[in-house]
């Protein structure tokens, strides 16, 4: 038998957890970049190295984003991967497919790629990985014709992406999914030309639980909630006393804020006091629901490290109703951008922005009050500004 | 030719069963691992199949995926914000055959509750230009060595791990329960014969966290100052004229304590458990049993429904190396802008 040319990636086909190996070779059968970037993979295993070069810009006609231009370091050795660039798909909110839909984006991606992906990049989008220059415009016109779009990609508006929400879930207070359909439709120039000092995410998740981490990977946040009391079904809490959950255990000893009690056969929740964590919600989800009046709250700011340090978005409007044609979002996400346009420097993320130019000069050009909710608590150095109009000014 | 077109409409992709109860369900119940029941106000249930997958596919593969849907699904499916597969079933008669012929296509079925489901991973070198390490071969690795905690649910509570090959860290690494996050520990070393024509001199001066890049505009490029430089490799991604890539000292760091719901506890980030551990394809071995290690010491020691970032806030910094048996070292004294905020200034600790 010949000696493989792979034998590191070979054992990587072993063992119990689907092979992204196996996944290459499949692709190499019928596709010369699949070989040669297997065999490029290869020799980066062997050389404990990456095998890319800077990508170059390169795109389809129209847009200025949705393609990441890559080239191998190697060409001599892999002619096949000399250019090899992703394609960015914008997928549909929530991930769902239909197989039709799936099928004709293998199809249009075995006449024009690869044959491999990703499903999908952690900012959402389905990735086509890998083809070359003079097959990116054919292959976007096959992907329109078959009601697909590219995604983000520069200094542009990132395509948005979603929890499942509504679609299966029941603690949704917004409708994520719609609302994820709803912005990406509506900044569809954003998105596809880049006109940002530098990249802008928004992600969208339909309750605390944030299970697209909104709150960690997006700049504008929208994290679903409620006002009002914690709906409870007192038959299900009973049916749950008599489970082997350990109600008082569990669930009380472990509310952050102490807000309710159980007495063995009751439970009380002070709702004033409730912080809306979705612990208790998630324990009992058959005796607990969230409360009738929903939306959501806004946070800004989230980012990875470079180039200050990384961020958690942080609270700008505690509560907003978020109903279609969620005209008060829209305006709040333009007049942000205009804002962040207009001041921040090349490559600098809107949290960086607010952090150079303070929160106070934020708010007042977005005309929105400052709120107790905004901070975990207030500042502990005196070194305040005062606007000129707080301060008595000198009589002439 | 037409633009600005933007994704399929998700409501043409939605199952019925969904769309009959969309917005209106009322509780769910995980079945067994990796199986989920929606139950509608209407009474109608929907059943989810969680399977693992490694993300990176082929056509050929997600042409087999569709043939499955197409069976026990009616032609429908979805993906995870964990890139977990998902096959939606409204027809319960079709759950246990499709668990069959799933367990005999061996897909990993699980990901649910107080699992580890799967892992958050970028490109390494299979696409990217500035990693410090691989992303699927480690990920690969790791998942198969805790393939256990993927298909059952005996975990305090969820164990999210995340990937990134460098410090940009697409992905979830900076939130994560146990996150790798590949690194450099080499000063990048400017080509002075390109950098006058591919790069910005200012744009590369601004890149660096720590000031470490002075423009030399005289000779057209720049200088760095060693001793200020941590390797984080953001000037190579402004210029390419800047290598930062060496296989001798290119590395993975492990963090731990991150989390991104509010339930229990606010959100946090992740924090640094070990600075360095090698880059060994293609297995990894050094990285997959530190990762072990961590998550058996928290699976003994944490109480129910406690993250790992709770498990340590309770038991404290010093226990969690001690238990750990990882050594503590000056890398894990911050040293960046906020450094002081991470310092002890009280009398209450343990001693060990
Ligand atoms: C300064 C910060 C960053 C830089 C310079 C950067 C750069 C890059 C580059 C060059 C790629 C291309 C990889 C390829 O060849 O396909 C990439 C991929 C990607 N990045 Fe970033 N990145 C940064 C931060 C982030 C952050 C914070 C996120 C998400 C929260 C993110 C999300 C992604 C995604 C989704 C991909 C697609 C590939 C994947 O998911 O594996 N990036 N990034
Ligand atoms: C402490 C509580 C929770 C946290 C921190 C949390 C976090 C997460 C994360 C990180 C994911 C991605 C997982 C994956 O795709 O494999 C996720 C997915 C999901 N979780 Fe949760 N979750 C919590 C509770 C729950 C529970 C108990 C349910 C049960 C209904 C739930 C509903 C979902 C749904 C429907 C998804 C899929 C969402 C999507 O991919 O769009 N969450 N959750
Ligand atoms: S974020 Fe909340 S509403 Fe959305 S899927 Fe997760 S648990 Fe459900
Ligand atoms: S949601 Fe959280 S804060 Fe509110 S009552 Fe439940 S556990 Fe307590
Ligand atoms: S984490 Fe770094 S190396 Fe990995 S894909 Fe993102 S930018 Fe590239
Ligand atoms: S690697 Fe990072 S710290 Fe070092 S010079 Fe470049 S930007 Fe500065």
């Amino acid at each position: 038998m010949a000696k493989s040319e792979t034998p590191l990636l070979d054992e990587l086909e072993k063992g119990k957890w689907p092979s992204f190996v196996t996944e290459i070779k499949k692709a190499a059968e019928k596709s010369p970049m699949a070989n040669d970037l297997l065999h490029q993979l290869e020799l980066s295993y062997k050389d404990r190295i990456g095998h890319w070069k800077h990508g170059g810009i390169v795109g389809v006609k129209g847009y200025g984003s949705g393609v990441i231009g890559r080239y191998s370091d190697r060409p001599d050795l892999f002619p096949n991967v000399q250019a090899f660039h992703t394609i960015r798909v914008n997928h549909p909110s929530g991930w769902f497919y239909k197989t039709d839909a799936l099928r004709s984006l293998c199809d249009i991606w075995d006449k024009h790629g690869s044959g491999l992906t990703n499903m999908h990049g952690s900012t959402g989008d389905a990735i086509l990985l890998g083809t070359t220059t003079d097959h990116l415009q054919t292959c976007f016109d096959d992907l329109s014709e078959a009601g697909f779009d590219l995604g983000g990609s520069g200094s542009a508006l990132r395509t948005p992406s979603c929890c499942v929400g509504p679609g299966r879930c029941e603690w949704a207070c917004v409708d994520s999914l719609d609302l994820c359909h709803h912005l990406t439709m509506n900044f569809q120039d954003e998105i596809h030309r880049p006109m940002f000092p530098y990249k802008f995410k928004i992600k969208i998740s339909a309750c605390p639980n944030d299970c697209v981490a909104s709150i960690a990977r997006a700049d504008f946040s929208v994290i679903g909630t409620w006002k009002g009391d914690i709906r409870i079904d007192p038959a299900e809490v009973e049916a749950y006393a008599s489970s082997d959950l350990n109600i008082q255990r569990e669930v009380c000893d472990l509310c952050p804020t102490r807000c309710m009690e159980w007495d063995g056969r009751q439970l009380k929740i002070f709702n004033e006091d409730c912080t809306r964590c979705m612990h208790c919600i998630n324990l009992m989800p058959k005796a607990l629901r969230p409360g009738e009046e929903q939306g959501a709250t806004i946070l800004v700011g989230g980012k990875a490290p470079i180039v200050e340090g990384a961020l958690l978005s942080w609270v700008l409007v505690p509560f907003m109703k978020l109903e279609p044609p969620y005209e008060e979002i829209k305006d709040l996400i333009l007049r942000i951008q205009d804002w962040w346009s207009e001041n921040g420097r090349s490559r600098e993320r809107l949290g960086e922005l607010i952090k150079r130019l303070g929160m106070r000069t934020f708010l007042r050009a977005l005309d929105l009050p400052a709120t107790p909710q905004m901070v975990k608590a207030p500042r502990t150095n005196p070194y305040v500004f005062f606007w000129p109009e707080d301060i008595q000014q000198e009589v002439k | 030719m037409t633009t600005d077109i933007g994704p399929p409409d998700y409501k043409t992709m939605i199952p019925p069963v969904v769309q009959r109860n969309y917005g209106k369900w009322l509780f769910h119940e995980i079945l067994k691992p990796g199986v989920l029941m929606h139950v509608g106000e209407s009474g109608e249930a929907l059943y989810t199949v969680r399977a693992g997958s490694p993300r990176l596919l082929s056509t050929e593969t997600i042409r087999a995926i569709c043939e499955i849907a197409d069976t026990y699904c009616d032609g429908y499916l979805r993906f995870t914000s964990r890139h977990n597969i998902e096959f939606l079933v409204s027809d319960k008669d079709k759950l246990e055959p499709l668990l069959e012929e799933l367990a005999r296509r061996s897909y990993p079925v699980g990901g649910t509750g107080h699992s580890i489901s799967n892992i958050v991973h970028t490109q390494g070198w299979v696409h990217c230009h500035t990693p410090a390490t691989d992303a699927s071969g480690p990920v690969k690795a790791l998942m198969d060595e805790i393939h256990e905690y993927f298909v059952t649910m005996t975990l305090p509570a969820h164990v999210r791990i995340a990937l990134a090959c460098c410090l940009n860290m697409c992905g979830a690494v900076h939130c994560s329960d146990i996150a790798i996050l590949g690194i450099h520990r080499t000063v990048p070393k400017p080509d002075n014969s390109r950098v006058p024509n591919l790069c910005e001199i200012p744009t590369t001066v601004a890149s660096c966290p720590t000031g470490a890049i002075r423009g030399d505009m005289k000779n057209k490029t720049v200088t760095i100052n060693n001793e200020k430089c941590m390797y984080c490799g953001n000037c190579y991604t402004v210029c390419p004229a800047m290598p930062i890539a060496d296989p001798d000292n290119d590395g993975i760091s492990i963090w731990v304590g991150g989390k991104v719901s509010n339930a229990r506890s606010t959100p946090k980030f992740s924090k640094l458990a070990i600075p360095y551990l090698p880059n060994n394809p293609p297995r990894w071995p050094e990285v997959v049993d530190a990762v072990k290690n961590i998550i058996e010491v928290y699976a003994a020691g944490a109480r129910k429904h406690e993250r790992v970032g709770e498990w340590i806030e309770r038991i404290g910094w010093e226990r969690f190396f001690s238990l750990t048996g990882i050594p503590f070292t000056d890398k894990h004294i911050d040293d960046y802008e906020m450094a002081t905020e991470t310092f002890r200034s009280s009398m209450q600790f343990k001693w060990r």
